[in-house]
């Protein structure tokens, strides 16, 4: 079974006349270390289809499970704490707190969920030095760089063994580069063998993924084919 | 893409024979873009030819041959360089013709012909993207070969993108098709050269 699976996904919001579709009939399955990336215009329900993955939000009717788990089975509480251990978050506006320091953003979430507070900011410690922040553990979001502050919103998404790393439109504020350094963490993660689903418009992000599906008025019309041995593509290339 | 201009470049750096030419062009372009010896050594002639190159006056024909830059060389390089490629009508794009062709076709929806270039167009840029990951592969003249690809389909997929949404407002009334008489701009003054 693959870590994430939705089967039949269908979201409703308002009734009758202002009743609108944001997803429709959805099936997505992500295994443990690939990473998916949702592609589609704005309003296509790729937020929306990430929300009920990370059970931030229910599904009028289908089925989401995650790491073999049925969302719809479980407690408010018992969700709560499936997305404190197993979740990670990426939002394209970081949502770091400005009040905590980079390595308290990133140990908070485990000393919510037990974690001794030595223990926790050891290991926010190190998933910082990882991400090249070694330098600015204690430094607060307002000073830090646009870049800096994604790094450790997904510092803060993969530390404690987390199993699924959710990210919408990781880079959208931010440059090339930078945007090219997130996207290479995401793959490190998925690498470590986390499953990812990361939401974009944006292709040279989403090129980056092992599989990439279309989402339009709130349907999968489409997905990218598996990209073939990158030696066999150079190889072709040079002989053309 | 001028191969004449590339071997100018490498004959600034000094005297070289033919085969070593094909071997540094290739190589510093990331090995994209092969060429073929025949081709270096057509060039290789009409640079000569045009008074951009010399060879060794005492070696024989043959691989072995040696090259140099003249001045007029080195500055017919210099002044290609800083001469901008011409961009200044668009070209005639096979991918634009095929979505305008299909808007207009009955029994056509353009929206799946769009979505079949843009698939197309991702899976290209995964295979680009995969260069890259390997991050010991990558020298720098290969990496910037590599982007420049990956901006180029990029682009292509925000134009299929744009079009799709301004299909689909134009087709829910949102939008109006531009009037026929609709005023197009005077082409402007040439500025670079076709090459």
């Amino acid at each position: 079974m693959s870590y994430l699976e939705m089967h039949g996904i269908t979201k409703v919001y308002g009734e009758d006349a202002a009743q609108v579709v944001a997803l429709a009939n959805v099936d997505l399955e992500v295994e443990a270390g690939s990473l998916v990336a949702v592609m589609g215009a704005s309003g296509s329900g790729k937020s929306t289809l990430l929300t009920i993955a990370g059970s931030l939000e229910d599904a009028t009717s289908g089925d989401v499970f995650v790491g073999g788990r049925s969302l719809t089975s479980l407690s408010r509480n018992a969700k709560a704490q499936l997305r404190r251990q197993s979740i990670g978050y990426v939002f394209q506006d970081y949502n770091l707190l400005a009040g905590l320091s980079a390595v308290e953003n990133v140990s908070l979430p485990l000393e919510l969920d037990g974690v001794s507070a030595r223990k926790a900011q050891a290991t926010a410690m190190e998933a910082l030095e990882d991400f090249g922040l070694k330098e600015r553990t204690l430094h607060y979001p307002d000073q830090l760089s646009g870049g800096e502050r994604q790094r450790v919103a997904i510092a803060r998404a993969v530390v404690g063994g987390r199993k699924l790393l959710l990210a919408d439109e990781p880079s959208g504020a931010l440059d090339s580069t930078n945007g090219e350094a997130v996207m290479r963490l995401i793959l490190a993660a998925c690498h470590r063998g986390m499953a990812a689903v990361v939401v974009t418009h944006d292709a040279q992000l989403a090129s980056w993924a092992d599989r990439v599906i279309f989402l339009r008025d709130g349907r999968v019309v489409d997905q990218t084919l598996p990209a073939e041995n990158p030696e066999t593509f150079l190889a072709d290339l040079r002989q053309s | 893409m001028s191969i004449r201009h590339a071997l100018l470049a490498l004959l600034s750096e000094g005297p070289k024979y033919g085969l070593q030419l094909r071997q540094e062009f290739e190589s510093r372009t990331g090995e994209v873009w092969p060429l073929n010896v025949g081709q270096v050594y057509t060039t290789l002639q009409r640079l000569e030819r045009d008074g951009l190159v010399e060879s060794d006056d005492n070696a024989d024909e043959g691989p072995q041959k040696g090259f140099h830059i003249t001045e007029e060389g080195a500055s017919e390089l210099a002044s290609w360089l800083r001469t901008p490629p011409d961009f200044s009508s668009p070209p005639r794009d096979e991918l634009v013709i095929k979505v305008l062709v299909a808007m207009e076709l009955p029994g056509v929806d353009v929206h799946d012909v769009v979505q079949v270039h843009r698939r197309y167009l991702v899976e290209l840029m995964q295979q680009w993207t995969r260069l890259k990951e390997d991050e010991a592969r990558l020298d720098l003249n290969f990496a910037l070969v590599v982007n420049a690809e990956l901006f180029r389909l990029d682009s292509l997929i925000r134009w299929l993108d744009t079009a799709d949404g301004r299909l689909k407002r134009a087709a829910a009334g949102v939008e109006a098709p531009a009037p026929q008489s609709f005023p197009l701009p005077k082409p402007r003054r040439k500025v670079g050269n076709r090459s």
